[in-house]
């Protein structure tokens, strides 16, 4: 093996092995273990491309979720939540815009138009609290977030949804995606096409040092809003599932997955229910697009970019089931981010682009349902 | 039996008929490829003549597209005679006297590219078919203008490009209905070249990331060129799809790559998505080889920086034209299009504008709109007053030389608009190069 030709690399790395069988500390062993086997550079790049893939399938698991409880519980195929995931970063955008409303200081130097330096009246009336609030506008947009997103659900399936449901599923993709487009449309005439840069706060704007956390050296580094996105993705997930899992009215809402009509016949107003959780899937679509805006400055295109990829998550998860979601959407997020690693693009070139299909059709082959899909699920 | 008719005969009717129609038809007749009678949406008797404005209304580029359109729209007034004038003030040599085209007004129709090649083609062939432009125009994507530009070939329509930066453009693909205003890769390397060496250093490790386009590519190879010249080290160049939006899977390899110094060759919401994740993952913050790591953007747009936010400042790149120039063809476009629309021109909006002048004062030059005495008309034309200098429109080519800026972004901006720093104005000289190395045939005069 060429990592023990004996390189001053090689050899420190199985000095340092030594000294932790000496210590005892089996973790560090571990890893350096490993090195040693794979080499230096592999191992990071497997530590943060497993981080890479656990984040972006953070962001599928969140959209395909929301799906999947519209699916599972109303039949609907909505097409439309890439567009409730895009208005959750535009809320972002809103409440940044709204704490960074602002006294203009004209620059006089400017004659044809009106140039202007902006200073925020938050910072004129509170000095550095002032500005602490505005960097904090993002965490901030999530407690505006909850309540829009809700009523945006509720009014999104009372208003037009609710009449499609005895319609043909291509009846219910057409208006879904009509909608979606309109919703664009109205979001790029208020903010523009351009993406609107909405920063985290400054306290976790760089990286972390995850490599000196798990032996891998100083230069290992990931984005602390990263590992939070992470963090907040898992909270949500368990969340929902505790919810659907711990609660009456969760319970009422699986029964009625299982078996609508005869949970309506115990004198249950299950449409009412599901209603509610229409907007909850709202909700967790909004909470993750006011979460990513830090990471891809948001722009009124961004739900239809993420919304094929959450379909795809969902079918290969199986229709219908919130736990194959979930397992698709972090499953295909951490292929996509191992086949865009150099070293097997060097072998498969461009297979970082079509990963997820490739997976997606030999999913589907070995199980046509997807991982977890349940029969007769938009079976007939 | 002497037969005397008096009066008019039949026979002399036909005959002075035919005399008078051969007359009336002489000059056409021997001047007919001087003059182009016969020709695509020949304009003939008809008061005015119509330019078709083919840009992105929809998708990433939509603000970019809006841009350009304003700017065509100013374009049209002007000459027309409307407004101050714009650059018909200070243009030289300028054959337009402000009253539209040879006598015709310029009137529009506009088309959306949605930066989708076939869509882009579908609609500039229903602009030539249905709406008879005689010239189309629009930009923000060079695969988009490659494709158009194909098509104005084809079609025997002149294609005056608006914002494309590959150097396929004008090089492999280049077309004789096709033209660039745009400066493009080869030249965006030179003139960073020197800048980068004089901040940077001679011993750099450079890692680039690359949009997966002709574009891309050809921008990559180019500063790769310029780098490795100055005795960079290339630790590796990464194709990105378009339009990736996440590009963490991409920029963790740079942190053990060894390279200092991370090259995007990535333009609008990609530029702004791979710049904004760069500088998450520490990338300026980080020291390799005992350096400062360093980020290049070497094509600038002032409208997508603004998507970046704080993340451009201090990065190094270059742009076509920035509004703060001095010159009294900035000066004088900056002047119009701010009055018009209450704030300053981009770089996309300065080259359509700059394009539409020059194909109607070619017209006017050649003194018809028969597209091969245009083309003739517009090669080698020289031209000044236009912003960057003196400029030429290469005949072997249909590249314009004229000086290029460096620029970074901002420290300490004066006002929303004060994004770019123009750091040198670099000498057309200096981005000058042989049209033969890119390779193309532009094809004959007559489609």
């Amino acid at each position: 093996m060429t990592v023990f030709a004996g390189s001053v690399k090689t050899d420190r790395l199985w000095g340092l092995i030594l000294s932790d069988v000496l210590t005892g500390s089996l973790g560090v062993f571990a890893a350096d273990l490993t090195n040693a086997f794979f080499g230096w550079s592999v191992m990071d790049t497997l530590a943060l491309q497993l981080l890479n893939g656990l984040d972006k399938g953070g962001a599928y698991a969140l959209i395909a979720l929301g799906l999947t409880l519209i699916f599972g519980t109303l039949g609907v195929v909505n097409f439309a939540h890439g567009a409730l995931f895009m208005l959750g970063a535009f809320c972002a955008v809103s409440v940044q815009k709204l704490l960074t409303i602002s006294v203009k200081v004209k620059d006089e130097s400017i004659t044809f138009f009106e140039a202007y330096k902006e200073v925020p009246y938050l910072e004129t009336w509170f000095g550095e609290t002032g500005t602490v609030i505005i960097d904090y506008s993002v965490p901030i947009s999530i407690l505006l977030a909850i309540p829009v997103m809700l009523v945006i659900g509720l009014a999104m399936e009372r208003g037009l949804i609710q009449r499609f449901y005895k319609r043909t599923h291509a009846e219910q993709i057409l208006v879904t995606f009509g909608l979606a487009i309109v919703i664009q449309e109205l979001v790029k005439a208020n903010f523009g096409a351009n993406p609107i840069p909405t920063p985290a706060p400054e306290i976790v704007a760089g990286s972390a040092s995850i490599g000196d956390w798990l032996g891998l050296g100083s230069a290992v580094v990931y984005p602390w809003w990263r590992l939070i996105y992470l963090a907040f993705a898992a909270v949500v997930i368990l969340g929902v599932f505790s919810f659907l899992q711990f609660t009456t009215f969760g319970m009422v809402v699986r029964a009625g997955m299982q078996d609508r009509e005869t949970v309506g016949l115990l004198g249950i107003d299950i449409q009412r229910r599901f209603s509610v959780v229409f907007g909850l899937a709202a909700v967790v679509a909004g909470l993750a697009g006011v979460m990513y805006t830090p990471i891809l400055p948001p722009d009124y295109h961004m739900g239809m970019d993420f919304l094929v990829l959450s379909f795809v998550v969902v079918v290969v998860g199986g229709m219908g089931s919130l736990g194959g979601a979930v397992a698709a959407g972090f499953l295909l997020g951490i292929l996509q981010s191992f086949a865009s690693m150099n070293e097997v693009k060097s072998i498969l070139p461009g297979i970082d682009q079509i990963i997820i299909y490739l997976v997606a059709v030999v999913i589907l082959l070995v199980r046509p349902r997807g991982l977890l899909g349940r029969k007769g699920v938009m079976e007939n | 039996m002497d037969e005397i008719k008096k009066g008019v005969s039949r026979r002399g009717v036909l005959k002075g008929g035919t005399a008078l129609a051969a007359g009336l038809a002489a000059p056409t007749f021997f001047m007919r490829h001087a003059f182009g009678a016969d020709f695509r949406n020949n304009p003939g008797d008809s008061s005015s003549v119509t330019f078709g404005f083919n840009v992105p209304q929809t998708g990433a580029y939509a603000d970019e597209g809006a841009d350009e359109l304003r700017a065509y729209k100013l374009a049209i007034k002007h000459i027309n005679g409307e407004g101050d004038g714009g650059l018909l003030n200070t243009m030289q040599p300028l054959s337009l006297k402000g009253d539209g085209i040879l006598g015709k007004k310029a009137a529009y129709v506009t088309g959306d590219t949605q930066t989708k090649s076939d869509a882009a083609r579908a609609s500039a062939k229903r602009m030539i078919e249905k709406d008879g432009v005689i010239m189309y125009s629009g930009g923000s994507s060079s695969g988009v203008a490659i494709a158009q530009q194909s098509l104005a070939q084809e079609m025997g329509i002149v294609f005056m490009n608006g914002l494309t930066h590959s150097n396929d453009t004008t090089g492999k693909d280049k077309r004789r209905y096709g033209f660039r205003h745009f400066f493009n890769a080869y030249m965006s390397g030179a003139a960073l070249g020197p800048v980068l060496e004089a901040e940077m250093g001679k011993e750099r490790s450079a890692y680039h990331l690359t949009a997966d386009y002709t574009w891309g590519w050809t921008q990559e190879e180019s500063i790769k060129n310029t780098t490795e010249g100055l005795g960079w080290q290339t630790a590796n160049a990464v194709k990105t799809p378009l339009g990736a939006g996440d590009f963490s899977q991409y920029i963790t390899p740079v942190l053990n790559s060894g390279a200092d110094v991370l090259i995007l060759n990535h333009y609008g919401k990609d530029m702004i998505n791979s710049l904004t994740q760069a500088v998450q993952f520490g990338l300026r913050d980080k020291q390799v080889n005992g350096k400062d790591f360093q980020i290049v953007v070497p094509l600038y747009s002032r409208l997508m920086a603004q998507g970046a936010g704080e993340n451009i400042k201090g990065i190094f790149g270059t742009t076509n034209w920035n509004w703060s120039l001095q010159d009294a063809g900035s000066q004088a476009f900056v002047k119009s299009f701010g009055q018009e629309y209450g704030f300053p021109p981009s770089q996309a909006a300065h080259t359509c504008y700059v394009q539409t002048l020059l194909y109607a004062n070619a017209c006017q030059m050649a003194g018809t709109f028969y597209p091969p005495e245009v083309i003739k008309a517009l090669e080698g034309f020289e031209f000044d007053g236009m912003g960057n200098g003196k400029t030429l429109y290469r005949a072997e080519d249909h590249q314009c030389f004229k000086d290029v800026l460096v620029v970074k972004g901002n420290d300490n901006p004066s006002s929303q608009f004060d994004l770019l720093e123009v750091v040198q104005e670099v000498p057309r000289s200096q981005v000058e190069y042989d049209a033969s190395i890119f390779g193309g045939e532009l094809g004959p005069y007559e489609a």
